[in-house]
């Protein structure tokens, strides 16, 4: 079955060409990409991510916000009771800040040289880690 | 051009010269590709000779410096009286931080200033707007109200400096602030020189930071234009922008079609209200991007001076010179810096620099070795202007008028990219139209088709990145010291939105927020009203929140 | 009082529409999933179908302030196609809607329509039921709107609106004669443009030909004017008693005979004679043309009278 993947942009940058360039490219990959548009806040993401329940949310951010947004996205996930979602992210993030990212749980970070390739081989490789088991067993959580 | 004469003997010669040295010479040493394209896409030739180039006429579309249809510069002496305006773009944490760089750049030799807000003044939220939170003066200076505009431009002549502030969707609030604290600071507005960008077209082009809907923003962008004409003698209203649809992944015809479609958008708005052509046109100044082609660069600049002077006299009728004179700042291409080898970025930005000052450029900005990485250090500006002043002084190409005119390939680029560019506006009629095409994403899906072709080609390593595609060198990424982020400026900033508001009139604050709110719903000028409500310490996001109700909010249909 | 939907039901819908979606659990399992729906009384389900770009998003994103405005839960499912050739999708309907993000009254999922052609993806019809069944009193189906006839949207809406925008030329050749047949109200958006009257009196005559009393009607979605005048159409609709049903069991026996049938037809072509069809074009005894005549009649004679 296709990954699903969440492309946001969160911030008030306008920045989305590597965004596009990447949903375009996951596509032709064979992935199914939901896109949340510009302008978006953690909040939105998380809601978007859950109501679609996507494999991965891949956050493209260059406006230097990351260490905002990150924590806040993790967070917002662990509330609504999602642990089976992939984080990733790209864009303009300092090195430094790599570590930092992970030690929240994000999965991957790309920097700006990052092809599509390398991107479609990570996507693949964190579901394939990390991704539900849920899904393919096709053991629905039940309600409680 | 003369050459047309010679024109049979020279495809002759040419056809000799195939058969007796080209195709043996290829036998044994085959060119590397199959086709040569520049970043554009476009196909070079082996070799252009004056065939190529006999269709262009050299009195009616070269001509001469400083006249219609300026190909060669729009100016008669171009940098023989004085180079270019070397204007390298600053803007982070406070106002105090940014006055603190401003100063630094004056000192080492630079000759105007350029402001770069942060996202959330760009976008006409405050400082203490949720959605500002981890964005306050991280990636330009924070500018909530006219107090931290006096302090940006701190013991800065005014009367003596060009300022030009790069913002948009709030420009008119960020004008109004500007105009107010000259005012305060006794400056006569006459002799005020500078351009704000407040082109709110590109923004739904490529951009993307937007608030309001296409119609009532473009009004906006028409009130400071009328208002900047009657009171601003020395000011550029409005600054039409290709460098963001050429960063979001255009074509070099795009970046000029589009933003000169954006262009004539403004003049027609314009001319609704009665105003004669020649009264503003020669007011308005446009900005590109100096990508790493070279050739096809050089070209661009050259042909957009053409078409717009065309554009102008043609479709406009204005009668006087500087009406179809076109100016233009430009900046080196963000786009272009990798983040692998980052001092590669100085070669490749003394190329894109060069290819600016060749094209006739009236500023420039040169991206720092930073540039893909954050934004840029003090070292890594240094460094950038450096770069400009080694252009000026050093190389020898400012002392004689756009040298490259008159070279085979050159005038054929500049040529073809006229032509391409007057497709794209026959184009946008038959769709309807300047904001029709907005709506409709045309502008758009030509940009991300664009965007998406080269990404491929860069792929398939049709199109190589040194260091990052080829030639790439896996020991290890050179570490540089990036610009530190003071994660301390944003609290100093909500300190400082705090005690402007705790300082003044609120009644005043209401009524002036009221006006605006009164003035937006007829068709009367918005910046008579915005300058009192920015008198009263009313700030940007009080006076942009204040008008989504009424002017509603701009939200994209994504295209891919 | 306006009602809302726990998160946590999200969550569990979210997740039960990918277990059908990508065939991991039956819907009988995945339906147990999800806690009863309380109030029990049965979703509105609308479908928004038409052309691209005709603005159904954004139509759909003011339907969606309506009903909440009104009160009632809104689920909305909006399919997006996929490539033929990767089977990727891109899915962007949602940006249009962002502004109902944090609503939690409002449920919205997008679908690639994976090789379903109908403007639907093969499951849309499952997730609609699972949104009925989680409690939304009011599930918005929005079409893909690749341009053909989108009949699918008849088998799971309870009215069908359909949208289109002014015709440019000199009459409405987006609206193909069959969307006629499927829609109980047509929206012509964009009505400031030049020619919107013109459409929608070309769109009077063309309803009033049908014989169907059927409500034309123009807005600006991105206004928002004209979307009180669509809520009284569907409130109508929702009231009447000429349900859909009739029309929805004969879609369904029609795209099971046409199911059955090209099932039919592809096992005819792969047998023997079909084959050697193919064999004696290859060897070039047949022009394509003759080839594909020679299958159409014996096909189409097999499929006729087989069972």
């Amino acid at each position: 079955m296709p990954i699903k993947v969440l492309v946001a942009k969160p911030g008030l940058d306008g920045h989305d060409r590597g965004a596009k360039i990447v949903a375009r490219a996951l596509r032709d990959a064979g992935m199914e990409v939901v896109y949340t548009g510009l302008h978006q806040t953690p909040e939105m993401i998380v809601t978007a991510a859950v109501q679609e329940d996507v494999d991965v949310i891949g956050v493209s951010i260059l406006s230097g916000a990351h260490m905002t947004v990150f924590p806040r996205i993790m967070k917002l996930l662990e509330e609504r009771g999602v642990d089976d979602i992939c984080v990733i992210g790209g864009g303009v993030i300092q090195e430094n800040d790599v570590p930092k990212l992970k030690v929240l749980g994000v999965r991957e970070i790309f920097d700006a040289d990052a092809t599509t390739q390398n991107l479609i081989d990570g996507i693949e490789r964190v579901v394939a880690e990390f991704g539900r088991a849920r899904k393919r067993t096709g053991a629905a959580t039940p309600a409680s | 051009m003369a050459i047309q004469l010679e024109r049979d003997d020279v495809d002759q010669a040419k056809g000799e010269w195939e058969q007796l040295t080209l195709l043996p010479f290829m036998e044994r040493r085959p060119e590397r590709r199959s086709s040569f394209r520049t970043l554009s896409g476009t196909e070079l030739q082996r070799l252009y000779t004056p065939t190529d180039v006999a269709d262009v006429d050299y009195l009616a579309t070269i001509g001469f410096p400083g006249q219609p249809p300026y190909t060669r510069g729009p100016y008669a002496t171009m940098y023989r009286a004085q180079p270019w305006t070397m204007r390298q773009i600053a803007g982070f944490g406070t106002a105090d931080d940014t006055n603190a760089r401003f100063r630094f750049l004056i000192a080492q030799g630079q000759t105007g200033i350029s402001t770069d807000f942060d996202m959330p003044t760009l976008m006409g939220c405050d400082s203490d707007d949720p959605r500002s939170e981890g964005e306050v003066g991280r990636e330009g200076v924070a500018i909530d109200s006219v107090d931290d505009m006096l302090d940006l431009y701190r013991d800065i002549d005014l009367e003596k400096i060009s300022v030009s502030m790069t913002i948009n969707p709030s420009a008119w609030i960020l004008l109004a602030m500007y105009l107010v604290a000259a005012e305060e600071r006794g400056f006569d507005w006459k002799k005020l020189s500078g351009t704000i960008q407040n082109d709110i077209v590109k923004e739904y082009i490529s951009q993307k930071e937007w608030v309001y809907p296409p119609k009532p923003a473009i009004r906006l962008v028409r009130d400071t234009i009328v208002f900047s004409t009657r009171n601003l003698p020395h000011y550029n209203p409005v600054n039409i922008s290709g460098y963001h649809t050429r960063e979001a992944g255009s074509t070099a015809i795009q970046e000029v079609a589009f933003t000169l479609a954006g262009g004539i958008g403004y003049v027609e708005e314009v001319l609704k209200l009665g105003i004669d052509v020649d009264s503003f046109a020669p007011r308005l100044s446009f900005f590109f991007v100096s990508q790493i082609d070279f050739l096809e660069e050089v070209a661009k600049f050259r042909a957009a001076r053409r078409v717009w002077a065309k554009v102008m006299r043609d479709r406009f009728g204005a009668k006087k010179a500087e009406s179809q004179r076109l100016r233009f700042h430009t900046q080196t291409a963000g786009a272009s810096c990798t983040a692998r080898e980052p001092l590669n970025n100085i070669a490749r930005t003394a190329i894109e620099a060069l290819a600016a000052v060749l094209g006739g450029t009236q500023s420039l900005h040169t991206n720092g070795y930073d540039e893909a990485l954050s934004i840029p250090s003090e070292p890594a500006m240094k460094i950038a202007l450096r770069t400009q002043q080694i252009i000026a002084e050093e190389s020898g190409v400012a002392g004689t008028i756009d040298p490259l005119a008159g070279s085979y390939a050159v005038e054929r680029l500049t040529s073809d990219i006229e032509a391409g560019c007057f497709a794209y506006f026959e184009e946008v009629e038959k769709r309807g139209g300047l904001v029709r095409c907005i709506e409709e994403n045309f502008f758009q899906q030509e940009i991300a088709d664009a965007a998406y072709d080269l990404y491929q080609r860069k792929e398939r390593h049709e199109w190589e990145l040194v260091g990052v595609t080829k030639y790439r060198d896996d020991t290890g990424n050179p570490k540089v010291e990036l610009h530190h982020v003071d994660e301390a400026a944003s609290e100093r900033q909500l300190k400082r939105l705090r005690a402007t508001k705790a300082r003044r009139n609120e009644n005043k604050v209401k009524a002036a927020l009221a006006e605006i709110a009164r003035v937006a719903q007829t068709d009367e000028n918005i910046m008579p009203a915005t300058l009192e409500a920015v008198r009263a310490r009313v700030t940007g996001g009080e006076i942009v929140n204040m008008l989504k109700p009424i002017f509603g909010t701009y939200v994209e249909k994504p295209i891919f | 009082m306006t009602r809302s939907v726990p998160v946590r039901v999200h969550r569990d819908l979210a997740r039960a529409i990918t277990a059908i979606e990508n065939g991991y659990a039956s819907f009988g399992d995945t339906l147990a999933t999800l806690p009863a729906r309380e109030n029990g009384k049965a979703s509105f389900v609308v479908g928004v179908t038409g052309p691209p770009g005709a603005g159904k998003s954004t139509l759909v994103d003011r339907l969606i302030e309506k009903f909440r405005a009104g009160g009632e839960t809104v689920a909305v499912i909006a399919v997006d196609p996929s490539s033929p050739f990767t089977h990727g999708a891109v899915l962007g309907d949602r940006v249009r809607m962002q502004r109902h993000s944090g609503d939690t009254g409002v449920f919205i999922r997008s679908m690639a329509s994976r090789e379903s052609g109908g403007g639907l993806a093969p499951t849309t019809h499952d997730a609609t039921a699972l949104a009925a069944h989680a409690g939304f009193d009011v599930i918005l189906v929005e079409t893909v709107g690749v341009g053909q006839v989108e009949l699918e949207i008849v088998a799971v809406a309870d009215v069908v609106a359909v949208v289109t925008v002014p015709a440019l030329g000199d009459s409405v050749q987006t609206i193909k004669a069959g969307l006629t047949e499927i829609a109980d109200l047509f929206v012509v958006n964009m009505a400031d443009r030049p020619g919107a009257s013109r459409t929608a009196l070309d769109l009077k005559h063309m309803v009033r030909e049908s014989g169907r009393d059927v409500a034309v009607l123009q807005t600006i979605a991105s206004e928002g004017t004209g979307i009180d005048d669509v809520m009284v159409a569907l409130t109508a609709a929702r009231a009447s008693e000429s349900s859909n049903a009739g029309r929805a069991v004969r879609f369904e026996v029609v795209r099971n005979i046409r199911d059955a049938a090209v099932r039919r037809a592809l096992a005819v072509l792969d047998a023997p004679r079909g084959r050697s069809v193919l064999e004696r074009l290859r060897a070039g005894e047949l022009t394509r043309l003759e080839a594909r005549e020679e299958l159409l009649v014996y096909a189409l004679a097999e499929v006729i009278n087989a069972d």
